[in-house]
């Protein structure tokens, strides 16, 4: 695998100011360190792009896909936003927290889930649209759930 | 009917992303042609297309793309941005523009860098549409193979989640690698955008369809739609309808013909209720005034509302519009970026109000403040979100003041245990923008 510090530099090549490359930069680190940015991963990138880590944290915590604490190994987002609510989001939410045993929000103790509600993932007219692991899943219902956690339970088996 | 296809033209329902099957469909004639022109021509055939802008704002693009000086005036790179972050609640047809015709996007692309004399092209896409990232960068692999990029360098840029990086200077913003708040203007982006240097910002849509205007020739362009509101737009219809999805239609397309006939109706057989004309910034419309309103600029703006993004979201009669209300204000109190005071607290001042009329403890002073609230936010910002607000709340008490009041009288949800909306939870676990103090609920 291509080194963190080398791959960000062929970011920071597609742009005029290096700085643009933060967020694709900070996308890669988190990658790399599991789908969450942990301090190192600040050092990493501040270093690579003559940034100051606190820089870089400051650009993480103001948006939603950069995940600051650990994530699951999948992770199941599901939109809550006006039309995936008027079609049953919350039923869809709570037949997750059941199947996973886990509350809107959380991630279970042996690292293999986390569930969350999201804003509008942009797939208003296929509600529900849940992303289970950043691949939008269409026409969504609760009875849909356990399949799908059944499903992904066997990938990681 | 019988509807032009413009921006989905020889797509046939499904997706063209291999390059022979776009120019088996006359793919890349626009830009061939465009290229032949002079930057001055290609504006001017935009300008007799009146084609406006397509995220929302209505712009027309020709002026739009005047605006940025010619490289003698002002001797920085120019570049073009465009805006793919689409995240304004009820859209979803940039996403769909992208999977099913990237090339004819991209050819967009390459003629608006044309028009304004730019060789640097940004695509800023949101985060969350990691599949129409991917179709992107393949089809853009395709034609460097076909080296159609010329001496235009296209780079694809993923935001991270932040809706407000919809707004255009929050975007250069964020672009520029800082937290997407918007700047002050003027300076426009069109004098001083993206590093300081002249840009222009197009949504998705207005890009793919300038790849249609010069194809078809301005003139030509203009007969489809109606007056003020030319060409074909792409729909989203959601909400409580049989059939959600994307319909390209022409601009003055019946309201209700949209829902009743292309859209199936509403679901379960129930009945409509109220209508979102344009995405969740737009004022909500009666079911009575559906009947009476097109899909056009005049039409809707006439009706006291906007067609926005031209996303429309149908609402039964199940639906409690205070809950409506409540999440509504949840979203755009979440987005809000923390910049301007007004939206920063007044966003989380709608929606604890509101929860409280809901939670059947509010009173009718409580009203009021609502209204004042709504009213200090409203024009009072460096960006139109907290308007966004403030002006869909207002127009749900507008329309639907019995149900409020309703709430007030019975101290309590009327439709309690039956809303479509009931107990729907906000995100949670997602960090806010801004990091404002914690506020202990009214």
């Amino acid at each position: 695998m291509i080194p963190l510090y080398d791959r960000i530099q062929e970011l920071k090549a597609m742009y005029p100011d290096p700085r643009s490359a933060v967020m694709p930069a900070l996308q890669l680190a988190q990658e790399r360190h599991g789908g969450w940015l942990p301090e190192q991963a600040f050092r990493e990138v501040a270093d690579a792009l003559d940034l100051t880590p606190a820089y870089c944290l400051s650009i993480a915590s103001f948006y939603d896909m950069f995940r600051l604490e650990p994530v699951g190994e999948h992770v199941i987002e599901v939109c809550t936003n006006i039309s995936c609510g008027l079609n049953g989001a919350q039923q869809v939410v709570e037949a997750f927290a059941s199947e996973l045993g886990l509350g809107a929000g959380e991630t279970s103790g042996d690292g293999a889930w986390t569930l969350r509600t999201v804003e509008c993932l942009g797939g208003c007219g296929w509600a529900t649209v849940v992303a289970v692991n950043n691949r939008h899943r269409l026409h969504v219902q609760a009875a849909d759930v356990p399949g799908i956690v059944a499903e992904l339970r066997g990938e990681s088996a | 009917m019988s509807t032009p296809e413009i921006v989905f033209a020889g797509s046939g329902g499904g997706a063209l992303t291999q390059i022979a099957d776009y120019e088996a469909v006359g793919g890349f004639a626009a830009l061939a042609k465009a290229r032949a022109m002079t930057p001055d021509e290609v504006i001017a055939e935009l300008d007799a297309s009146n084609l406006r802008g397509r995220g929302g704002a209505f712009f027309p693009t020709g002026r739009k793309w005047s605006f940025v000086p010619k490289p003698d005036r002002i001797a920085k790179p120019h570049y073009l941005v465009v805006n793919a972050d689409e995240s304004e609640p009820g859209t979803f047809k940039d996403r769909e523009i992208m999977l099913r015709v990237p090339f004819r996007f991209l050819e967009g692309c390459l003629i608006a860098a044309h028009a304004i004399e730019s060789k640097h092209v940004f695509v800023y896409i949101r985060g969350e549409y990691e599949q129409e990232f991917e179709v992107l960068v393949a089809a853009l692999e395709q034609m460097k193979a076909r080296d159609l990029l010329g001496d235009v360098t296209v780079v694809v840029h993923r935001g991270a989640g932040a809706y407000i990086c919809g707004e255009e200077t929050a975007l250069l913003e964020s672009l520029e690698g800082r937290r997407g708040q918007p700047r002050t203007k003027p300076p426009f982006p069109a004098i001083a955008g993206l590093y300081a240097s002249p840009t222009a910002v197009n949504n998705v849509e207005s890009i793919t369809t300038a790849t249609a205007v010069i194809e078809l020739g301005g003139a030509e362009y203009a007969k489809l739609g109606v007056e003020n509101s030319t060409g074909t737009r792409v729909f989203s219809l959601s909400g409580n309808v049989v059939n959600g999805g994307n319909y390209e239609l022409p601009h003055g397309f019946p309201l209700r013909d949209l829902i009743y006939g292309v859209g199936g109706g509403i679901a379960g057989g129930r009945t409509l209720k109220a209508v979102i004309p344009g995405g969740s910034s737009t004022p909500i419309l009666t079911a009575a005034e559906v009947e009476r309103v097109t899909l056009d600029f005049d039409s809707l703006t006439g009706a006291g509302t906007a067609i926005g993004s031209a996303a429309v979201i149908a609402i039964d009669d199940r639906c409690c519009m205070v809950q409506l209300a409540v999440r509504v204000s949840q979203f755009y109190e979440h987005e809000s970026c923390g910049k301007c005071t007004p939206c920063r607290v007044g966003t989380r001042w709608l929606t604890s109000i509101l929860q409280k009329i809901e939670d059947g403890r509010g009173s009718q002073a409580d009203m009021d403040l609502l209204l004042s609230v709504a009213e200090r936010i409203n024009g009072k910002c460096l960006c139109p979100l907290g308007d966004s607000d403030a002006i869909a709340v207002a127009s749900y008490v507008d329309k639907f003041r019995d149900e409020f009041q309703a709430h007030i009288d019975e101290g309590g949800c009327p439709l309690h245990g039956s809303s479509s909306l009931d107990h729907v939870l906000a995100p949670v676990a997602m960090h806010t923008h801004h990091h404002a103090r914690e506020v202990v609920p009214l």
